[in-house]
């Protein structure tokens, strides 16, 4: 964007060059003045107890970073080299908690702090004043527009990330005995994870050549119909692929709101727990498992 | 005719290779009725893993052979069903009644055998 940094209101009054003139005076003003408002700025950051995770001297030079950017991006009008700096200091801030509201908080505070040095500055002049308000306000709130959607794309970018790994770690298929998978199911299902975990379900299928599935859901915390849909719908799949699958693990909750949503189990099979649930299928694949008679007197010995 | 029904053993082995018009469908679902008849077979394998699609269509003729089979003492299993197929067919409400279904030739064989 090469938005130009001016009021249309008043730009009649004066002509651009006025304009440049008064920016240049702003930046002048706020690099004479740096250490003065740099240190107020980080006085009224503490003071609201933003970034609370980070020291008092982390803050102060990461202020210091700040203030210069956003003095340059007043000047030059171009947020590009503040926008790369904002993306960079979110990256290293977000692993250790800090919020939307904070970085909004800090950049909105510096926003003030200068506005109130150039009241300071010009309350003998009210119509300068105006003018280099004008001047000022379109630029410092494209700053901080700009420095609040780096961050919370950087925080949307580290959410998509770890989705993804908790996606590609999730849904394991397990191949137990011959014939025999397990597919333990932890954390909430979605539709899209319900739809993934139907893929890999199949694939494993097909690849191990499974008779029986044994899908245990104890580690799921709750479940709504779409995703009681998805599962009824895997089963079936599975049932047209020749395998059947075993349900383990519902818990109390879970079974009463299937049953209130008068979700279809019939084809579905069910077991209490885990345990059981491969105890029948070893008993559908005709699989007999049996203590050998060494084996208490080892754990004797 | 585009599908080729061997005879194995009791079993009448019916392979597709590649995706069917609705005429094509009926047609094997007429062979496979009176070859039923003629070779006094137990069972019945129809293989789909060429099919992209099993559509309404498809599912309720295999369903009608099945069915029709039964009556006359032999089994129909459909094998091959694709994943994305097997899918498919659960997200439309797509049944095959009185069939059973299993993995492949293999897997169809043991089972009519079972």
């Amino acid at each position: 964007m090469s938005e130009k940094v001016s009021s249309p209101a008043t730009s009649a009054d004066h002509g651009p060059n006025d304009d440049a003139a008064l920016l240049r005076e702003l930046v002048a003003h706020l690099r004479k003045n740096r250490s003065a408002l740099r240190e107020e700025w980080s006085r009224r950051i503490t003071d609201a107890a933003l970034l609370s995770v980070m020291t008092p001297d982390e803050i102060f030079s990461e202020v210091t970073a700040v203030y210069d950017n956003y003095v340059d991006a007043l000047e030059t009008g171009s947020v590009e080299a503040l926008e790369a700096y904002a993306k960079n200091l979110s990256e290293r801030i977000i692993p250790r908690g800090v919020e939307t509201h904070e970085v909004l908080g800090v950049v909105l505070l510096l926003r003030d702090v200068l506005a109130r040095s150039l009241f300071e500055k010009y309350q003998r002049d009210t119509e300068l004043l105006n003018r280099i308000l004008d001047a000022y306000e379109p630029a410092a709130n494209r700053i901080a527009v700009t420095v609040g959607v780096s961050f919370v794309q950087e925080r949307e970018r580290v959410i998509r990330q770890q989705q993804l790994a908790i996606r590609e770690l999730s849904t394991p298929v397990l191949k137990v005995r011959d014939q025999l998978l397990i597919l333990p199911i932890i954390g909430a299902l979605d539709t899209g994870r319900a739809r993934q975990l139907t893929e890999q379900l199949l694939h494993g299928i097909r690849e191990n050549r499974a008779k029986v599935v044994v899908i245990d859901i104890t580690g799921v915390p709750s479940i709504d119909i779409a995703v009681a849909n998805h599962l009824v719908q895997a089963v079936r799949a599975s049932g047209l692929m020749g395998a059947r699958v075993i349900i383990t693990g519902l818990s109390a909750g879970i079974a009463q709101t299937l049953v209130n949503l008068g979700v279809d189990l019939s084809m579905m099979q069910s077991v209490g727990d885990l345990q059981g649930g491969i105890e029948e299928a070893e008993r559908q694949l005709s699989y007999a498992v049996t203590r050998t008679p060494e084996a208490p007197r080892d754990r004797e010995a | 005719m585009t599908v080729s029904i061997l005879k194995q053993r009791d079993y009448l082995i019916a392979s597709v290779q590649s995706d069917l018009t609705d005429t094509e469908v009926i047609e094997l679902r007429d062979a496979l009725l009176s070859e039923v008849a003629k070779h006094r077979a137990r069972g019945v394998i129809v293989d789909v893993g060429a099919l992209d699609v099993i559509d309404s269509f498809v599912s309720r003729s295999l369903s009608t052979v099945a069915r029709t089979n039964q009556l006359r003492g032999a089994k129909t299993v459909v094998v091959g069903i694709q994943p994305d197929v097997a899918v498919a067919m659960s997200q439309f409400g797509l049944r095959l009644d009185a069939v059973e279904t299993a993995l492949d030739l293999e897997a169809g064989l043991q089972l009519l055998d079972g």
